[in-house]
């Protein structure tokens, strides 16, 4: 008996142990320390006349939740953009996918009375009546990217083009395949989440241009703008389509889980093309050593350059490039492609995924 | 459910009795004979039990080879058997956790907090092993956690494994920066790409996971307590069992599947990230029910749990074959799902009423 508790008490002690070692143990496996990448983008855009000193004004800033990447250099160089600016100061609430609470978030910008307001929506329709409030207060309002269903809830909008962003990967495809002198080939398309107006857009885009050479979309798949999801799709994807000739993923923070997928398979018969413009993809053209060749930007810079039109409105300036002395009222920017020839260039605004 | 009430008490006496009468009475009869009585199931119970999985299961293969000419091949098969591979390994803890009685809605959580864990800077920078080791430690660490609640706490299944899986996911992403972290470590990498005599070592850790947990829960002791504590804990505890202890083991047990399963989702999507496993809980689930194990603990089995992974995996193998659009897809797995479960309760009740 005095055994057998001896040999329990040692157990205790044991597993004791052996839970305090574990937990050290994971305590040390929490540091991302060097992982920390600059934030990408944030570039001055404006010329010297634009940059010279304003009056002291608040930017107040709203987005959704950082939860992934492209949102989170969108925040980022909002704070970095406004930051470059001594006279400037940015009121940045907290992101949320909620749109309720982005709402009243605004209405709180709106009675501190702020200067500008820059507001990328999670949901732009529900916050047109905010926008609208905020712009009859007399505090003009940027309108980033995701569209409001009145212009008159924003000042001026500035965004991407989804239609373009298709067009371009679709364009660069069939150039490749009539230089390649493939008359019929496989091209197979991933998309992110199916039921998005923003999804549905660059297929639009993609199935037009490669039209107009008098190529169609053998092979859609859609992933959920995950790595995960953009593994799992690409894996069943390659074995229904045992030979490609042009693959193109709508989304780069998905491509890395279709990088992993195609990598499995061996398979490199195809050129592939990205979307969005992640420093990851643009590494790989870079360095030329796998299946993608080219990704079409959606460029996170439209925050900085929103910044920049919120402090020139708020000044009473128009951009110094222009004859008209007021900003424009809407800026669609257009979506680059970018290969190994031009990625030098393209890099130092790319995100981290 | 579906049984008609001059069944009602045959059924009552396998599963859980539902009022505080039954309860006792039942446990009075089973703390003899009751368990005991369940290891002798006939010999021909797990054909019949998963009988209507492996109709759907064979329909599909049917409905495959015709629709494509690339689903009846070796590569296809290894493919579906690898996509099975991350997700089966989780819905064997899944399947132990629902017979002994409980629920863990953290289980997707869990994956991607393993996963983040196991691939952040520091992690990576000790090697494969220790990756390994963090990403299962993790798991099974914050098994125990809701173990604990649930044992001791006296916290419902439900709302534990609700608040683990919100927490968990939440510090899965606050971790990762809301990035995705890049595994650089080629071993861990590599876990993906071998295969030993054709056969993916995905496939085979898969594989190992189930006979393991095949084996524990048929050949042990702590395989024949899970469907004791699943159908009555109370007759459990009167026969000298620590139903707390029990408890703790079978979510801890479960959180280690999925601390493997992000090892393998590490391999496989070649990161760690806040946003792997989602819906896995609902997958798991599914597959467990579907499966033919009852929702309210004390029977089951994991070659049905496993059967069920397969189907899901098969119909989307099956869809993207043929280039259909995911909502389409997800119409016809709920009518699978039904289906399934119709014909599965019917070859159950017929065995039961025999």
């Amino acid at each position: 008996m005095a055994a057998l508790m001896d040999n329990l008490g040692r157990r205790r002690l044991l597993t004791g142990a052996g839970a305090a070692g574990a937990t050290a143990f994971l305590a040390a496996c929490t540091s991302n320390a060097e992982s920390s990448a600059p934030a990408a983008g944030g570039q001055t855009t404006a010329v010297a006349t634009d940059n010279a000193p304003g009056k002291p004004i608040t930017i107040g800033f709203s987005a959704p939740e950082a939860d992934h990447g492209w949102i989170g250099a969108i925040t980022s160089n909002a704070k970095s953009q406004a930051g470059k600016y001594s006279e400037v100061t940015l009121d940045a609430v907290e992101g949320t996918n909620d749109v309720n609470q982005q709402i009243s978030q605004v209405e709180t910008l709106i009675d501190k009375k702020v200067d500008a307001i820059v507001l990328l929506p999670f949901d732009g329709k529900a916050l047109t009546e905010t926008g609208l409030k905020a712009q009859l207060a007399g505090i003009p309002v940027v309108n980033l990217d995701r569209v409001f269903a009145d212009p008159r809830a924003a000042r001026t909008w500035i965004g991407g083009d989804n239609y373009g962003m298709g067009a371009a990967a679709g364009t660069y495809i069939a150039d490749q395949m009539k230089s390649k002198g493939i008359s019929e080939p496989v091209i197979a398309e991933i998309q992110g989440i199916a039921n998005l107006p923003l999804t549905q857009e660059r297929s639009q885009g993609f199935a037009d241009a490669l039209g107009e050479a008098g190529f169609k979309v053998t092979n859609q798949v859609s992933a959920e703008f995950t790595v995960e999801s953009g593994q799992q799709v690409t894996a069943d994807l390659l074995q229904a389509a045992p030979h490609i000739d042009a693959l193109w993923n709508h989304d780069d923070d998905q491509g890395v889980g279709v990088m992993a997928a195609i990598n499995q398979a061996g398979r490199d018969e195809f050129i592939m093309v990205g979307g969005a413009g992640s420093s990851n993809m643009m590494k790989l053209i870079k360095s030329d050593n796998s299946v993608i060749k080219a990704t079409v930007t959606y460029p996170p810079s439209m925050a900085s350059s929103a910044i920049n039109l919120a402090r020139l409105i708020a000044n009473g300036r128009g951009m110094s490039d222009l004859v008209e002395p007021d900003v424009p009222a809407s800026i669609t920017l257009s979506s680059a492609t970018v290969t190994k020839a031009n990625v030098d260039q393209y890099l130092p605004l790319a995100f981290p995924s | 459910m579906t049984q008609p009430p001059d069944q009602r008490t045959d059924a009552r006496s396998q599963t859980v009795p539902t009022d505080e009468q039954a309860r006792v009475e039942a446990a009075a009869a089973r703390t003899g004979a009751g368990i005991a009585a369940l290891r002798d199931h006939p010999a021909l119970a797990p054909v019949l039990r998963n009988l209507g999985l492996l109709v759907v299961l064979a329909l599909l293969c049917v409905v495959g080879t015709s629709t494509s000419p690339n689903f009846l091949t070796v590569d296809n098969f290894r493919n579906i058997l690898v996509s099975s591979s991350v997700i089966g390994v989780v819905t064997v803890g899944m399947t132990f956790v629902i017979i002994g009685g409980g629920i863990d809605l953290s289980v997707g959580a869990l994956v991607a907090l393993s996963s983040v864990w196991a691939s952040t800077v520091a992690s990576q920078s000790h090697g494969a092993a220790v990756m390994i080791l963090c990403a299962v430690l993790v798991g099974t660490g914050a098994g125990i956690v809701n173990g604990v609640l649930i044992a001791y706490g006296r916290l419902v299944p439900f709302i534990a494994t609700l608040a683990m899986m919100v927490s968990a996911r939440g510090l899965a992403a606050k971790m990762a920066d809301n990035k995705t972290q890049i595994v650089t470590v080629q071993q861990i990498n590599d876990i993906a790409l071998k295969e030993y005599a054709g056969i993916p070592l995905l496939a085979i850790i898969f594989g190992a996971v189930v006979l393991a947990g095949w084996l524990v829960l048929n050949r042990t002791t702590f395989g024949r307590r899970t469907f004791a504590l699943g159908g009555s804990s109370e007759a459990t505890r009167l026969a000298g069992i620590n139903i707390n202890v029990h408890t703790v083991l079978l979510y801890a047990l479960s959180g280690a599947c999925c601390g493997i399963a992000a090892v393998m989702l590490l391999a496989r999507t070649t990161t760690g990230s806040s946003t792997h496993g989602e819906l896995y809980e609902l997958d798991a689930i599914a597959a467990v029910i579907i499966g033919g194990t009852l929702l309210t603990g004390g029977r089951g089995t994991l070659v049905g749990s496993i059967l069920g992974v397969f189907v899901f995996t098969t119909i989307t193998n099956i869809f993207i074959l043929n280039n259909l659009a995911t909502s389409v897809q997800n119409i016809t797995k709920g009518v699978i799902i039904v289906a399934a479960v119709l014909v599965q309760t019917r070859a159950t009740s017929r065995h039961v009423s025999t």
